[in-house]
């Protein structure tokens, strides 16, 4: 397979949701969007593994959700959108997973942002 | 006829929603951004819409990667909000407006926009968010609205010049509505954000004051950006400014600025508010 270039490809540390991503991410993306029911959060919360399972995710999704490592599962073809549900789940907001993405504490990423904002 | 009595910008972040919920609109980290509203709710008090024409994206509670419309519009006479899985309260649903709604289909149609046609339409805080905003009071809505869906997420998504040219197509369609309706065109979402990877937390402070005025003053400059061009200069998730590109369009071509605030940061974002009446 051959997949065609973009004027985004280059940008760093951003992942833009293209057809070679969600082609990818389409299992891991199905199961966060169950997550819109508070019984599947349940059941996710109950049997993780059975779950993830049940939705087909690969090896490495598996693993990346078992981790909470959401740079990992956004290089595994998850929509930041989609993984918001996953995070909610644990209680992290987008400044909880915007932090862990780029290595910093919570109280740095949020220094980050404001003094950005100057 | 009805008339396009004028159009606004707003972010439309769930921190936002989650802070209405909390009572925080005077906490010492958000009263810089709620202050920005107070405006808006005064000129809607004066000019009193009877409809608003809500230019949003969905992140995944209408719907999913399986089938995603690049532009939809909603045909239902009442839009329900849902559980998004994280948390934020369901609000109650809002009154749609069928008639207009089928009018601005078949009229886009006509200028060769083909949308999907929505007759059922789970309504996210994309809209919901707005709502709140501009008509506090926990939702009791004083008015109906057509909501109109713009893809943000999944690329290819269409171009900043395609909403424009959209916009164009949306305000022909309100002023040609033979009953002599108020509309309101709300272009929500961005400002600069990116969510995602080791880019997460990027904001440009210095692009989105441009994009506040130029969009004001010369729509067709931003019109000509590339959506790889918004990923650079406004986040991953700051593509979402492609919908103040439709509002801004169903408006004419010179337009007044009657409110215009910025704040930054809100949560991980830069949010914008202005209210644009055409110029007399």
């Amino acid at each position: 397979m051959s997949w065609s270039a973009h004027d985004y490809d280059d940008i760093p540390g951003t992942y833009v949701f293209n057809g070679r991503r969600s082609t990818t991410g389409y299992p891991l993306n199905r199961m966060c969007m169950s997550f819109n029911s508070a019984e599947n959060r349940d059941a996710f919360l109950r049997d993780e593994d059975a779950y993830c399972t049940k939705f087909g995710l690969t090896p490495q999704q598996r693993a990346a959700v078992h981790a909470r490592d959401v740079l990992r599962l956004v290089k595994l073809g998850g929509n930041i959108y989609y993984l918001a549900k996953l995070a909610g789940i644990f209680g992290l907001n987008v400044q909880d997973i915007g932090a862990q993405q780029t290595g910093k504490s919570l109280d740095e990423f949020k220094a980050m942002l404001v003094a950005a904002g100057e | 006829m009805a008339t396009i009595v004028g159009g606004i910008t707003t972010s439309h972040i769930p921190a936002i929603g989650n802070a209405i919920a909390k009572g925080k609109q005077n906490d010492p980290y958000w009263k810089p951004f709620f202050d920005g509203y107070p405006p808006v709710r005064a000129w809607l008090d004066a000019v009193k819409p009877d409809v608003a024409v809500v230019v949003y994206n969905d992140h995944g509670l209408n719907f999913f990667l399986d089938q995603i419309p690049t532009f939809a519009i909603g045909a239902a006479s009442q839009y329900s909000n849902s559980d998004e899985g994280w948390g934020l309260d369901v609000l109650p649903p809002v009154s749609g407006n069928p008639a207009l709604s089928w009018h601005v289909i078949e009229s886009v149609m006509a200028d060769e926009f083909d949308v999907a046609m929505c007759q059922q339409m789970t309504i996210d805080h994309g809209v919901m968010v707005p709502m709140s905003l501009l008509w506090p009071g926990g939702g009791t809505w004083p008015l109906s609205i057509v909501p109109l869906e713009v893809n943000t997420v999944q690329h290819p998504l269409p171009s900043p010049a395609r909403c424009y040219r959209l916009g164009k197509a949306l305000g022909r369609a309100i002023r040609s509505y033979p009953e002599p309706l108020k509309v309101v065109v709300l272009g929500t979402g961005g400002m600069s954000h990116q969510l995602q990877g080791e880019r997460a937390g990027f904001i440009n402070r210095p692009f989105d004051l441009m994009f506040m005025k130029t969009i004001a003053n010369d729509p067709d400059a931003l019109a000509g950006y590339s959506i790889g061009d918004l990923v650079a200069a406004a986040g991953s998730e700051g593509v979402e400014l492609i919908m103040w590109l439709v509002m801004r369009g169903a408006l004419g071509d010179r337009v007044s600025t009657i409110h215009s605030h910025y704040h930054i940061p809100v949560s991980s974002t830069g949010a914008g508010v202005l209210v644009l009446e055409n110029a007399a």
